[in-house]
């Protein structure tokens, strides 16, 4: 109990004093994340809103197939991607492997699915209120998606989010393909399991915290957003 | 409107509808609907519920496609080019989520106009240019309904389909809504207009489609339709006799 209590109080010392090697983890953990998430938005809200517009043949095999993606096991990914950024990899030449590029990518393969099947099926809702209305007004599907997308935002915002729920908290991707290498791809949940094995509880609890208030703090923003919208009945 | 391109004023027929019929499995829901409409003027649709008022509306729109038969505008068959020349106000109002401003622009946007003035003659020809910023999910159902004209106006339509749009609107936003619709039809865009209301379609048409049961039960000028409706179907309904 009192190893607990040493490492809270220690823990809480490294944040007030906003220890280097602490802030450089959480900065490069938000980088790597922040920029997978972005990515998996630009290629999964368009994927989720075609998807949400679209009829063809295999449709319901394509969604089962994307929904199924959302449980991709962090390690497998990390696997993939790592043998094909190995140096004898068909991606070896862009010497990528153990960088947070590398880590970036094996997050946003994560995290597309997730954002596609959440984004289509929020998507999907809207259109079916607004279908009538952008057939009348003779919109292209590139028209509809845009606008399905910019009127479900406030939701979409959630989606984002659960997006980066998963690649802050995720481990065995970004430990296969970055390395964990001390103030080049350490983050902060490698880190944590790191200092963890090293007895070093001080930096884990510290660094657990840290990943704790930011998924509070992103949440709570979230939160305060879509009230907001739903206040101005905008969402 | 005096655009040259106008369907309405392309030939000396608005709409033309032959032998149409729209069945959905072992539903016939529109047969047998054959249809000549004037270039100009109000037409007003009616009938009972389950007549076929509003799918008649969605077919001339191209929203749905008949089973048979054929719908030409100015003479020309139904095409996406035409029904972009057509608007329609549905009787619940679809509205962004954005602004009333912005729930205009889009539209104009959309056509690939980014028109400020137009948007605000819009707002100002349905009395919203004060309610511009406001959400226009917070305007009441009157408004709302005011916004989805503006809309369908401000791309300046040469044929306007209104859907039972003033349903479920109290006497003042329908009175104000059948004024915005015979100045429009007064500036020679064509109107049809389906409504269960008998007194509104005294006060709005110039003629009238009376529909029974998917059938086309009546076709004539709104007075002779309201003085000696020649139909069975149609003097029922005016007298306000029920029949299943």
């Amino acid at each position: 109990m009192s190893d607990i209590s040493d490492a809270l109080h220690m823990a809480g010392q490294l944040v007030l004093h906003r220890d280097a090697d602490l802030i450089e983890i959480v900065a490069l953990s938000l980088h790597v994340s922040l920029s997978a998430v972005a990515i998996a938005c630009l290629v999964g809200l368009p994927l989720g809103a075609l998807l949400a517009i679209t009829r063809f043949p295999g449709r319901g095999a394509v969604l089962t197939l994307v929904n199924a993606l959302m449980g991709l096991p962090p390690v497998v990914v990390g696997l993939i991607v790592y043998l094909h950024l190995s140096r004898a990899g068909p991606l070896g030449f862009l010497g990528l492997l153990y960088t947070p590029t590398a880590m970036i990518i094996a997050q946003t393969i994560l995290i597309t699915p997730i954002v596609a099947a959440l984004s289509r099926q929020v998507l999907e809702d809207l259109h079916a209120e607004y279908a009538d209305q952008f057939r009348s007004f003779a919109l292209s599907r590139r028209q509809t998606m845009q606008a399905l997308i910019w009127d479900a935002r406030y939701s979409l915002l959630t989606v984002a989010l659960a997006g980066f729920g998963r690649a802050v908290a995720e481990v065995g991707a970004v430990m296969i393909v970055g390395g964990n290498i001390d103030h080049l791809t350490r983050v902060m949940t490698t880190a944590i399991a790191l200092e963890t094995s090293r007895g070093d509880l001080a930096l884990a609890m510290a660094l657990g915290m840290v990943l704790m208030a930011l998924a509070l703090g992103v949440n709570a923003a979230v939160h305060g957003v879509r009230l907001t919208a739903a206040r101005q009945a905008h969402a | 409107m005096t655009d040259p391109d106008s369907i309405t004023q392309q030939s000396g027929m608005a709409l033309r509808v032959r032998d149409l019929a729209f069945r959905t499995g072992a539903l016939t829901l529109l047969d047998g609907i054959d249809l000549s409409l004037q270039p100009t003027g109000i037409t007003v649709v009616m009938g009972p519920n389950g007549a076929g008022k509003s799918l008649l509306l969605r077919l001339v729109h191209g929203l749905a496609a008949p089973t048979k038969g054929e719908i030409s505008w100015g003479g020309a068959l139904l095409s996406p080019m035409l029904t972009r020349r057509q608007s329609l106000v549905f009787q619940k109002p679809v509205l962004l989520r954005r602004s009333v401003a912005a729930n205009v622009d889009f539209i104009l946007r959309a056509r690939g106009r980014r028109d400020r003035r137009a948007r605000d003659a819009a707002l100002a020809r349905v009395g919203l240019s004060a309610e511009a910023a406001r959400p226009a999910r917070r305007l009441s159902g009157g408004q709302q309904q005011r916004l989805a004209l503006a809309r369908a106006l401000v791309t300046g339509p040469d044929v306007l389909l209104m859907d039972e749009p003033t349903a479920s609107l109290d006497p003042a936003s329908v009175l104000m809504i059948e004024r915005i619709v015979t100045d429009t039809a007064a500036q020679g865009t064509k109107i049809l207009f389906v409504t269960h209301d008998i007194g509104q379609a005294r006060r709005l048409a110039d003629d009238v489609v009376f529909l029974q049961s998917g059938r086309l039960a009546e076709y004539s000028p709104a007075a002779r339709f309201f003085d000696t409706p020649r139909s069975e179907a149609a003097q029922a309904y005016l007298a306000g006799r029920l029949r299943v």
